[in-house]
């Protein structure tokens, strides 16, 4: 099929920089990478040059299981913005990695209806052009289940 | 005594359009300015402070110019819907410190007329942290659906509690001539309205519309020369909420810091609050805030905001006016907060007037709840 065949990826892409490179060159070898702070110790998302915690900018950069729950989700059915006003509804979400931080990202592979928090997902990666890769998270393969809503405290 | 009750409000002016096809954003300014200043018994003359937000990213200078203006203390701090909730504490430190004298605060915006899709029309800021949100779809509204969301899982939060917030701040509306829905609306409307962003409904969100308005702070000296009896400025304080290196607690507010911070300053307790004006972009905007301002215990807004506790003749009125919900949300709202406490102190709020009210507790919430936002809170006194 000749390129042009394709439909123009429409959504926003990210403006990668110089602070962040790193992170996306990542997502582009289908690899998930945090960093961590070489002074501190500190663990931070998003990717940046120097840790706010202490002002470092000795940075170890930390490959990430993958692995996470839905810490909090939401289904949207509105939103007019080029991209997405065609691909409504989507799920939009909070996942919480397995190494404690939280990352926005899309729920994918399953139903919006069937997305819970507490969910386990694992990351997917989807190039959305030749040169982005974006790292959305779908059910996880191995330990799907539904998970219970708490009582009230 | 904190040195910001050396100031006082002197002057308010809420814009009553809501749909102005027919004017610019800086003439609602203009006129708005000019509503304040007469209800303060002021003129244009007086004016050596200029606080603005919303005009653009320099617009303080291009309304300055529009209003021939030469202020010799000025303040563009934007951080959203709360930034002129803000604005009245910067005037009151800057009057405080000498600055200025008489502090002129306006905005005015045509967001309806101009057909701005305030909350779903996406984010793409270009910011360093936006890279990692706008490919996934984040909009005003949905950054809020997942605070809602999380609140909900953790402590049982109902879409029928969150759906009385808006009943009862509709029910407000209908006392206010100028409110835009006035037609009382039920719980069942609300839950049968659309879902937008889940679990938001199309009634757990502010409408958008036109308008604008203004707030006249000035010394208390000279406020003593001044026909109306002055509002004093008794305590506040500002806080900044984001997503805290990928570790924030999504229930957690800008609120949390600035609520006690601020009634410290005033020296006074939630007890001694008599209403409430709460930035409601969203019925779980006002949910959070109380809770996060301390009137009730993390987790139990949802039992906290039902009973009618929140409506006129409950234990703590909220957003007399009709709020962001029913009457007015030009996309920045913070200055109404302001606008109606002052009224309600001054006792001219007819129809909607919380009776012997002498201490009323502002808090403007702006920017993106699940991502980032601003908390001011500020309490005022009647003079």
């Amino acid at each position: 099929m000749m390129a042009n065949d394709k439909p123009k990826y429409a959504k926003p892409l990210p403006r990668v920089d110089e602070e962040s490179k790193g992170f996306w060159e990542a997502c582009q070898r289908h690899e998930l990478y945090l960093q961590r702070c070489r002074d501190c110790g500190a663990l931070r998302y998003y990717p940046r040059a120097l840790c706010p915690s202490c002002l470092s900018d000795r940075t170890e950069w930390l490959r990430a299981s993958g692995q996470g729950t839905v810490y909090t989700f939401t289904i949207t059915h509105q939103n007019q913005s080029p991209g997405f006003r065609d691909a409504l509804p989507y799920v939009m979400a909070y996942v919480e990695l397995a190494e404690g931080v939280r990352m926005l990202t899309n729920i994918v592979g399953c139903g919006p209806d069937d997305v819970r928090i507490g969910m386990p997902v694992e990351v997917v990666f989807e190039d959305v052009t030749p040169t982005v890769t974006l790292p959305k998270f779908r059910p996880a393969a191995s330990s799907y289940r539904e998970v219970r809503r708490p009582g009230m405290p | 005594m904190s040195a910001l009750s050396r100031a006082v409000i002197a002057g308010v002016y809420e814009h009553p359009t809501r749909w102005a096809p027919d004017k610019t954003q800086y003439q609602i300014c203009a006129e708005s300015a000019r509503g304040a200043l007469q209800d303060a018994g002021l003129s244009i003359g007086d004016v050596d402070g200029f606080l603005t937000a919303g005009v653009g990213p320099i617009g303080i200078m291009t309304l300055a110019e529009h209003l021939n203006l030469k202020p010799r203390f000025h303040d563009g701090t934007n951080i959203g819907g709360s930034s002129f909730v803000a604005h009245v504490l910067h005037a009151a430190a800057a009057i405080a410190a000498g600055l200025c004298e008489v502090a002129l605060i306006v905005y005015g915006s045509t967001a309806s007329s101009d057909r701005f899709a305030v909350g779903t029309g996406g984010l793409n800021t270009g910011d360093p942290a936006d890279q990692f949100e706008s490919p996934f779809g984040p909009t005003v509204l949905n950054a809020y659906a997942l605070c809602a969301q999380r609140h909900m899982y953790e402590f049982g939060t109902s879409a029928e509690q969150l759906a009385e917030i808006a009943v009862t701040i509709r029910r407000h509306a209908g006392l206010n001539p100028l409110a835009k829905f006035r037609d009382p609306i039920t719980v069942d409307d609300v839950l049968a309205s659309r879902v937008v962003s889940s679990p938001l409904h199309l009634l757990d969100c502010c409408i958008i519309s036109d308008g604008g308005g203004a707030v006249v702070v000035t010394s208390a000296e000279r406020a003593g020369d001044l026909p109306k009896r002055p509002v004093r400025i008794l305590g506040g304080a500002e806080s900044l909420c984001h997503t805290n290196m990928g570790n924030r607690d999504l229930t957690d507010m800008a609120a949390k810091e600035s609520g006690p911070r601020a009634l410290a300053m005033a020296g006074l307790t939630h007890a001694d609050v008599d209403m409430c004006m709460i930035y409601d972009s969203f019925t779980i905007t006002v949910l959070l805030t109380l809770e996060n301002l301390g009137f009730c215990a993390k987790g139990e807004g949802g039992a906290f905001v039902q009973g009618g506790r929140l409506g006129l003749g409950g234990a703590l009125p909220i957003n007399t006016d009709g709020g962001g919900l029913s009457s007015n949300h030009p996309g920045m709202r913070g200055i109404f907060l302001v606008i109606e406490a002052v009224k309600q102190l001054r006792g001219e709020c007819g129809a909607r007037q919380v009776g012997d009210c002498e201490v009323a507790l502002c808090h403007g919430t702006g920017g993106m709840l699940g991502l980032r936002h601003s908390g001011v809170t500020m309490l005022l006194g009647r003079g």
